[in-house]
């Protein structure tokens, strides 16, 4: 019992994390289907600001066990990741629509050229951020001990999709973006500019991988190539959830989250991931359209 | 038009660019020093993986970003056996680090090269014709599948080497050093190996031909451009799909059996996902549905990649990702697609001056089939 318990948990903590570099996915290739290669370029970038942040401004601001640089960074990672994500939708995605295989192609030029920057810039090797001291230990409840980064990141991972429900549903440039997502042509002749709810969206789902990116920084050292770890498993969540859908985004990370982790408890992890890919194509077999199929319009 | 020409008139126009090539490709062992002929031998083992994704791509419309793992067993069973041939009934090292005692049983059967030559071509064949089957009867279209395939690679690329005993784990299969009893070091060894590489190229080119002008050719091309249509006229596009998947997994390898023994070493790297987009790019740059430009593209992008990375490894990778981005953006047809619609509307200008231009078009390859029609 106490076993399976330890697994749920590790479980949903996988899954907060998968979910966390899926979010912005969720917007580029789920909402806009856009296959951004890229992503996983701007969640290492989301990773880098951090570093940076925790190398320039640590000290001013109370040092690195205080972590306030920590908090900044998060949204200093949305805001710069989203800034580049813009920049890619206006300068390059736009004039692909409706050409996905060739987006995948291009928007890999770009995941290529942004891993070099980086290895030009921070040199090929890894780098450690320093998680902030109140991260470290965690919460004994008796029968196991709960880290506390892993309960931030669950935290976090709540926190976001709370933001992105509010924003979606109960803002006016949500309420535009879905219009445009759903139906471009009425909400264009609407009055709603839906190339700049285009760039807008892009860039919300690059801020979005750009957070995940900062908290990847608590789980491991990064590098210029963190982003290809992840990019398939991205691709694998929102796919299984059903484009278009954040609530399929969110239970398909937590099934294979779940999974994976129960899996792994009496396999290994190889296997493991073997076989939720099995079950991710078979599931597809009777559901093709995957978790939460957009209703057709 | 055409029945108005010289048969063998137009059997040269036709297959006369591929003799004169395949001869070339043939006397480069003496022009070539060794170094560069292994170089060239490695080049022309892609341009066999081109080809296939050629077919599943340009032709097919299927984005497969799988074929790193077709390679992969191809190069991976081939590997098996030269391992088992080079030990001379040792151990293969690894297997002696990881404290194995004896050969396990699934690596027996390597010992015979049959075997191996024949898992080369069936277990590739075998697992793209399940996943395509499965994949395709769920009518898993465009991205989706570029997505799957792209996870199927990564995975049995973490097997690999989480199964350190029996794959050598990280490092792969390494020293490998006889096939069919001679010596890899030997250069009469890697001059054989590259004629071999030249012959099998060019009867891979010849079929890939013959299948895109053939009846089978023709739907598939009609299954990527409008799949609903094709499946109302009685078709099944499950089939015509999953087989040209099979096929170009056999490419792929047949591509990595051949790729082994010329490099000496392979290694679960191969099966990343780079290594897969890679591929796509090769055709890219050459023309997608020309099967001449799958092989341009390959030996193209790999002469650039040796000659540039070698003095500017850091440059070669923003050339990579320009090129990328390049050749979907602003030469979709590739290299050879653009000089055959530069060929064209020359033509069409030179014979009569209101004779209609081709149209470019964003499928990379209907302007050839323009051309095809015309003709």
């Amino acid at each position: 019992m106490v076993g399976w318990l330890a697994q749920l948990f590790n479980g949903i903590s996988l899954g907060s994390i998968l979910l966390m570099i899926s979010l912005g996915l969720a917007f580029s290739f789920g909402l806009m289907k856009v296959i951004n290669m890229a992503h996983g370029e701007f969640i290492m970038v989301g990773a880098y600001v951090t570093y940076v942040f925790q190398n320039t401004f640590a000290d001013m601001l109370g040092g690195v066990d205080l972590g306030i640089w920590f908090i900044l960074s998060l949204f200093a990672a949305f805001i710069i990741t989203g800034i580049l994500g813009v920049i890619l939708e206006v300068g390059l995605i736009r004039f692909l629509y409706g050409r996905p295989l060739d987006t995948l192609l291009a928007t890999f030029g770009v995941a290529l050229v942004l891993q070099q920057a980086a290895r030009s810039i921070f040199g090929a090797p890894n780098v450690q951020v320093v998680s902030p001291s109140w991260l470290s230990g965690g919460v004994n409840i008796g029968i196991m001990v709960l880290p506390y980064k892993r309960l931030f990141i669950i935290a976090l991972v709540i926190v976001l999709v709370a933001l992105i429900y509010v924003y979606l549903n109960r803002t006016a440039a949500g309420r535009r973006l879905r219009a445009v997502m759903q139906n471009r042509e009425m909400a264009a002749a609407l009055g709603v500019r839906s190339r700049q709810v285009d760039a807008l969206t892009f860039g919300v789902g690059a801020g979005l991988a750009g957070v995940a990116g900062c908290v990847l920084t608590l789980i491991g050292p990064i590098g210029p190539t963190l982003g290809t770890n992840y990019i398939v498993d991205a691709f694998m969540v929102v796919v299984l959830g059903g484009t278009g859908s954040l609530l399929g985004t969110i239970l398909a990370a937590m099934m294979i989250g779940i999974f994976s982790s129960v899996i792994e408890f009496s396999t290994t992890a190889t296997i493991a991931k073997a076989l939720v890919f099995v079950m991710i194509v078979a599931f597809l077999q009777w559901r093709p359209t995957g978790l939460v199929a957009q209703r057709a319009r | 038009m055409t029945s108005q020409k010289n048969p063998f008139r137009t059997f040269l126009t036709d297959w006369g660019p591929f003799i004169i090539w395949g001869v070339i490709l043939l006397l480069a062992p003496m022009v070539l020093s060794e170094f560069r002929l292994n170089l060239l031998g490695k080049f022309l083992t892609f341009a066999i993986v081109a080809i296939g994704l050629d077919l599943i791509w340009g032709y097919g419309g299927m984005l497969s970003l799988g074929q790193g793992l077709f390679f992969g067993m191809g190069a991976y069973f081939f590997a098996m056996y030269l391992k088992l041939e080079s030990g001379g009934g040792r151990l293969p090292d690894f297997m002696v680090w990881s404290g194995m005692k004896e050969l396990p049983s699934i690596w027996q059967p390597f010992a015979s090269p049959v075997f191996a030559i024949m898992m080369v071509l069936i277990g590739p064949m075998v697992i793209a014709a399940i996943l395509g089957f499965f994949v395709f009867r769920s009518r898993i279209q465009g991205v989706y599948f570029s997505i799957i395939t792209q996870a199927l690679t990564l995975i049995v690329s973490i097997s690999l080497i989480g199964q350190q005993p029996y794959t050598g784990g990280t490092n792969g299969i390494t020293n490998l050093s006889t096939i069919f009893g001679h010596s890899l070091a030997d250069p009469q060894t890697q001059v054989a190996l590259y004629l071999s590489t030249v012959i099998i190229l060019g009867i891979i080119y010849i079929l890939a031909r013959l299948l895109t002008r053939s009846r089978f050719g023709r739907l598939l091309v009609a299954t990527r451009d409008d799949e609903a249509r094709v499946r109302f006229l009685g078709y099944s596009p499950v089939t015509i799909k999953t087989t040209t998947f099979a096929i170009s997994a056999v490419c792929a390898g047949i591509g990595g059996a051949l790729f082994v023994p010329q490099v000496g070493i392979i290694s679960p790297a191969a099966l990343d996902v780079v290594p897969s987009i890679m591929m796509v790019i090769w055709v890219a740059v050459g023309g997608r549905a020309t099967l001449v430009g799958a092989v341009v593209g390959a030996l193209l992008v790999n002469a650039g990649q040796s000659a540039v990375s070698e003095q500017f490894p850091n440059i070669w990778q923003y050339f990579l990702g320009a090129l990328f981005i390049g050749a979907v953006l602003l030469f979709p047809q590739g290299v050879v697609g653009s000089y055959r619609m530069a060929f064209a509307r020359w033509r069409a200008r030179g014979h009569s001056a209101d004779a209609p231009e081709v149209e470019e078009s964003p499928v990379a390859g209907s302007g050839r089939l323009a051309q095809e029609v015309v003709e």
